[in-house]
């Protein structure tokens, strides 16, 4: 979970197209329950994990968060499973910010309900314009993001509402802070259970 | 203005005489489907929200079903059935299909229908990817995470947008050859795996009623893989029959207007569709699998929500009466159900489990999720190493079935019978 920022900086891990839920959190670890504290933790160990071993690790061995703060990827980031496990591992390593040409619809909604991490999507495929290692810095008023290295600045899609929605801490945070907790009523009746 | 079957059921769920595709509605849920992965931290969340002692809004419309780490020694999956149980003797829950009862069913998504949980025209929605599948059935299902469920649980309520519809008009003659699997696997890799992101996949078309359940179950669950929201066949007879053998309770099926236009649409003849794999690492790498006969195996796997039906391990029986497979060849029937009619159901007057056993096949498994994704280390099926595996089920990214170098081709149950016969990748029509 992160704290409402106007800046997130920090180093920067690339990525391809069709990053999947088996890659982010392998299935192996998905006895783990996130609501108890220490399986969130080693969630975040796990982060990536599931990555070929050609790719640096994105989590060094026995660390429980990841030196890089920001992904960068290109198109279907988070397709797969549904498992909300895949955001929480991320957003448990210390990830701050994804940027990506386009999400998984699931991993996309469970992003903005858990409040892990901010969503955001790049107008232009940027995982040539980024090198693993890059130091970058996202604005995000302005929705850009910037290659300290390269010293190059590329426009993000504004966050729009689900900016406040990860700022309150997913979906329950926003529901509590705008007094809307609990969207509706019981329902009356149990016509269809005779 | 005319709608779609998809549109109709939300505007039903909502309290509306009309949605359009964009539309952010709030929908009233029918069923809310959990296992044994995601259940724990759902119920964790709705604790921690509605509170510790909070009641469900409706303890009948939640069906638990544990099925993906349930025949291993891993104690966090025992710990996480445990969590599960507390919780359904806590709530007063009626369906909670326990492990190591006689109420054990499997898959979830083979076991919702089966346990009539799933009733054509409802809103169906489940922590888990392929409830997508229950859209065969004529309802509107689909997956969400832990969060959206507590929130289900504490209100019976979701917040989502109306999905544009996809139609794909699948017509003409499907020979004997060609199985859904066939079918979904050739769309997919038409549209890619983001081609029906956000939307829903209307399958419609002579060859689509033609299928049985079964196999317009296979259809559905795959959509997923497209990015779909939903998967959904219009219901008729077959749907109705299946349905009420195995509910008594009421329910009223939404059909979708006549001149409902989609976004888009897809026409194929299917009398033209061969048996195909998705090859290594995408579910749509699609290739004829009569041009990739040269390429060697080293297991077979028949199982899951996709391919461990019933009709399936028929699919399979077929190919390998009076014959041998030459690799290690894994079956995992989905549920009980489908367990128990491996040993009554027969092919050509052969009983299915001793068909299987005479062609060599390794004893069948108990049902559950098994290897279609892994798992903990000592699961049935699992790969460890570099095993080149053709499987029934519905992934193949890298490291999907346990081992990041164990490639993956899927396939229909008639091409990995095919396939585990002669040890590599084989249409079926040379047995056929």
């Amino acid at each position: 979970m992160i704290e409402k920022t106007d800046r997130i900086r920090g180093k920067v891990y690339v990525l391809g197209d069709n990053v999947d839920t088996d890659l982010i959190i392998p299935a192996e670890y998905l006895n783990l329950v996130p609501t108890i504290p220490e399986e969130y933790r080693k969630l975040g160990a796990h982060a990536l994990s599931g990555l070929p071993d050609s790719y640096p690790p994105f989590v060094l061995p026995g660390a429980f968060q990841s030196e890089y703060r920001i992904i960068i990827a290109g198109r279907n980031f988070g397709c797969g499973s549904s498992r909300e496990h895949a955001p929480i591992a991320l957003g448990a390593a210390g990830v701050q910010a994804v940027v990506t040409e386009s999400y998984a619809r699931i991993f996309f909604r469970n992003t903005m309900a858990t409040g892990e991490f901010y969503p955001f999507e790049s107008v232009e495929n940027l995982t040539g314009l980024f090198k693993t290692g890059d130091e970058a810095e996202i604005d995000i008023s302005r929705a850009a993001i910037s290659n300290l290295t390269s010293e190059r600045t590329f426009a993000l899609r504004p966050l729009g509402a689900v900016a406040e929605v990860i700022e309150a801490g997913g979906l329950f945070g926003y529901a509590r802070k705008t007094g809307m907790i609990a969207g509706g009523v019981k329902r009356e009746n149990n016509a269809h259970v005779k | 203005m005319p709608s779609t079957i998809t549109e109709k059921i939300l505007a039903r769920a909502a309290g509306s005489s009309r949605v359009a595709p964009g539309d952010n509605i709030w929908v009233n849920v029918d069923i809310l489907l959990t296992h044994d992965v995601c259940g724990p931290g759902t119920i964790g969340i709705f604790k921690r929200e509605f509170g510790k002692t909070a009641k469900v809004w409706d303890p009948d419309r939640v069906v638990i079903i544990p099925d993906h780490y349930i025949f291993t020694a891993d104690e966090k999956a025992h710990r996480n059935v445990d969590i599960l149980r507390d919780f359904v003797k806590e709530q007063g829950m009626r369906y909670f299909y326990e492990p190591d009862t006689l109420n054990y069913k499997g898959v979830c998504h083979v076991a919702l229908p089966e346990e009539g949980h799933v009733r054509p025209g409802e809103v169906i929605f489940g922590t888990d990817s392929h409830t997508c599948t229950h859209g065969a059935l004529g309802a509107f299902a689909t997956g969400i995470g832990n969060t959206d469920a507590a929130f289900i649980l504490g209100t019976g309520r979701l917040l989502i947008k109306v999905p544009p519809t996809l139609r794909f008009n699948l017509n003409g003659a499907k020979p004997e050859y060609v199985t859904a699997k066939d079918m979904i696997l050739r769309i997919i890799g038409d549209i890619g795996v983001d081609g029906a992101t956000y939307c829903a996949m209307e399958f419609c078309g002579e060859a689509v009623t033609a299928l049985n359940i079964d196999e317009r179950m296979t259809l559905c669950n795959m959509a997923v893989e497209a990015g779909a929201k939903n998967g959904i066949i219009e219901p008729d007879e077959k749907t109705i029959d299946y349905v009420r053998a195995r509910t008594k309770l009421a329910f009223e099926p939404v059909y979708g207007d006549r001149d409902a236009q989609p976004a888009r649409a897809w026409d194929y003849d299917v009398s033209t569709f061969e048996p195909c794999v998705a090859e290594p690492h995408l579910p749509s790498n699609f290739a004829l699998a009569r041009e990739r006969r040269h390429i060697k195996l080293d297991r077979a796997y028949i199982g899951s929500c996709t391919g461990g039906k019933l009709s399936d391990f028929i699919m399979a029986a077929r190919l390998l009466k009076g014959r041998k497979v030459s690799i290690p060849t894994f079956l995992v029937p989905a549920t009980t159900e489908v367990a128990e009619k491996l040993i009554t159901e027969t092919v050509d007057g052969k009983v299915l489990v001793e068909i299987f056993a005479e062609a060599g096949c390794l004893d069948i498994a108990p049902p559950s999720c098994a290897a279609c994704l892994g798992g903990p280390v000592d699961t049935f099926g699992r790969t460890q190493d570099k095993e080149v595996v053709i499987s029934t089920t519905n992934r193949n990214f890298v490291g999907r079935m346990g081992s990041k170098d164990a490639p993956i081709y899927l396939a229909s149950p008639l091409t990995v019978a095919a396939s585990a016969i002669t040890g590599r990748i084989t249409d079926p029509r040379e047995f056929m």
